[in-house]
């Protein structure tokens, strides 16, 4: 009894100093409080200083070109692997001391599905509940449970190798579910889909958001980082280059609309000088040049105004790939 | 279809401090449902290899040594023969299970890098994976008792020290294998090079089918070297009485145990490593 009493204290207790080291984000206390994050490896330094909270329930996303420090931050929160500086604590805990406590509530989705080819869908998650030391009894009904959440229902006794590969990424799904995870963390989670698989997946996603589930998510897709980040941050070179909500970062990043227009290929950079001052600011690409302004048709009325006829032209709203590209860059990182 | 669930979230659900205890348990538990789906195939080899190697080398070349000299070390050739070969079952069993699950885990399929996603530890994994190998050796070595059994190889009664001590020197052999496989980057031909280089020498210089003491000196300390000797010995003690002094008993166990403790204390240390790198 005393000692139960003991670790309720203790529990209030890391509660209160974590309030009192003001880990609070917007009156709720972090899920994930990092400061100064950093990951060396000898010279190379693959996570940089980057600072940022991520509170309950928040879907919260890292975008970055490949090389950027995603998938490393991404081990760091998830406890698996030791950072070089800075603070980090997950769930009001420290992983370096506290690693297993900390992945006993924690649900990984790995950028490659590493399941048991050799097990049967259903024992792939018995045996990944077992790991939580939950009992038969209860996963019996937990796995029927996620087999009707991921639409497995009938490969419930099927090998892993006979799945499609949108299928095996929600068995991937399902098993970093079956501890009811207080934060679920995929790494590029419908990377390979195609796009009827990757809309179940965003559905799936939503209702674990609205049970409370915080979601970390790296991804290669804006329209995913759209529809289901609450805020991000865009990482390049292993530093935060920018933080916000999709809609604030365009705002901010990028303008409202943006008019493409083609000249064809040996024109562009000429015509580029004809258009300086039209819009807020232009990108000349090898294929097209990009307008980035208010109003797309008004930059297009100018165009026309000086004489400019494009080969086609298209006027379409702004788009957290803008605000990537501008952030990290057209040209290509290997 | 409508999913809906009945969430109580992780820190209702999971009690980390019993992960802490049981987590090695965990492993074999996983490790064992996976053997299970080659039941038929362990039963075979564990039926078969004995009974073929009994029937060839223990009776047909048996007859023939035994005709010749009378038997060897005082007892038939048989007698002579069965306890190494129980040893070898023992410790190539340990080794495979501790080998094979190492290079799925690390190499093939990557799937120590799920369980490390749980609360489950490198050391617990890697002390789960030699837990199932013990158990699968086990099933292996009482099989392979049996027979020897039949054959008329070995009493009854001897059964209560033979497996438990064939089962020591798988451990203590297995335990560095795991630890080596889990240092093992690439799958390279690793396996072809310990069963050529290590595995077949082992068998040809442990005394398995002579005494140790028949080869010239030089090789003899290759029977030294070898874990496979000193379980040997150790089986050809508890069998059927063969006469050491206390000293070179209590040092084949000490040999074993060294083997153990450190190819335990590695593997623990590499595949926490491994994992977190």
């Amino acid at each position: 009894m005393i000692s139960g009493v003991k670790s309720t204290n203790n529990a209030m207790g890391r509660l209160l100093h974590l309030m009192s080291d003001s880990q609070l984000h917007n009156g709720v206390p972090s899920m994930i409080s990092a400061r100064n994050l950093t990951k060396e490896y000898g010279d190379f330094t693959a996570v940089d200083h980057i600072s940022f909270e991520v509170p309950r329930g928040e879907a919260f996303g890292l975008l970055g070109p490949n090389g950027a420090g995603k998938s490393t931050t991404m081990r760091m929160i998830a406890a698996t692997l030791a950072r070089t500086d800075g603070e980090l604590a997950i769930l009001g805990k420290e992983p370096n001391a506290q690693g297993p406590e900390i992945r006993a509530h924690l649900g990984v989705v790995p950028q490659q599905d590493n399941l048991d080819s050799e097990l049967k869908v259903h024992e792939n998650l018995m045996i990944y509940g077992r790991y939580f030391g939950l009992s038969r009894k209860f996963l019996k009904g937990k796995i029927d449970e996620l087999l009707d959440f991921a639409q497995l229902q009938d490969k419930r006794d099927s090998k892993v190798n006979e799945l499609s590969g949108g299928m095996k990424r929600r068995l991937t799904i399902a098993r970093a579910l079956i501890n009811e995870p207080e934060i679920l963390m995929l790494d590029e989670p419908t990377t390979g889909l195609d796009p009827q698989a990757r809309h179940i997946l965003w559905d799936r996603l939503f209702r674990l958001k609205e049970l409370g589930v915080t979601l970390i998510l790296t991804t290669h897709y804006m329209d995913e980082a759209e529809q289901l980040c609450d805020r991000l941050i865009v990482m390049d070179k292993g530093r935060i280059m920018a933080e916000g909500t999709p809609a604030n970062l365009i705002r901010e990043y990028s303008s409202r609309e943006v008019l493409e227009v083609r000249f064809g290929s040996n024109k562009n950079a000429e015509v580029a000088e004809q258009i300086q001052g039209i819009g807020e600011r232009i990108d000349v690409l090898p294929d097209r040049i990009l307008v980035y302004a208010e109003s797309g048709e008004g930059a297009l009325e100018e165009l026309t105004r000086r004489g400019l006829e494009p080969l086609t032209s298209l006027v379409r709203r702004s788009s957290l790939e803008d605000v990537f590209l501008r952030l990290t860059g057209r040209s290509l990182v290997e | 279809m409508t999913a809906s669930f009945d969430w109580q979230g992780a820190p209702a659900l999971v009690n980390a401090e019993k992960i802490k205890k049981r987590g090695a348990w965990y492993v074999a538990e996983y490790r064992i449902l996976n053997m299970s789906k080659w039941l038929g195939a362990i039963f075979a080899f564990g039926l078969g290899n004995p009974i073929l190697y009994l029937a060839s080398i223990g009776i047909g070349l048996g007859a023939l040594v035994d005709s010749n000299t009378g038997g060897v070390d005082g007892v038939s050739y048989l007698v002579f023969l069965a306890p190494a070969l129980l040893a070898s079952a023992a410790i190539q069993t340990t080794m495979d299970e501790a080998m094979f699950p190492t290079m799925a885990g690390f190499v093939w399929w990557k799937l120590f890098w799920a369980m490390n996603a749980t609360a489950l530890t490198g050391k617990q994994i890697a002390r789960g994976v030699m837990i199932a190998a013990l158990i699968r050796s086990s099933l292996t070595v009482t099989m392979y008792w049996l027979v020897l059994v039949l054959f008329g190889a070995v009493d009854l009664a001897s059964g209560l020290t033979v497996i438990p001590s064939a089962l020591f020197c798988g451990w203590g052999f297995g335990s560095v294998i795991l630890a080596i496989s889990a240092f093992i980057k690439e799958d390279d031909g690793f396996f072809a090079v310990i069963g050529r280089f290590v595995i077949a020498p082992m068998f040809m210089f442990s005394g398995t089918f002579y005494p140790l003491e028949n080869l010239p000196s030089l090789l003899q300390y290759v029977g030294w070297i070898s874990p496979l000797w000193h379980a040997t010995d150790i089986g050809r003690v508890l069998m059927y009485g063969r006469e050491i002094s206390t000293g070179l008993f209590v040092t084949h166990f000490a040999y074993l145990l060294v083997m153990g403790v450190i190819g335990s204390w590695v593997a623990g240390w590499q595949y926490t490593r491994r994992l977190s790198e």
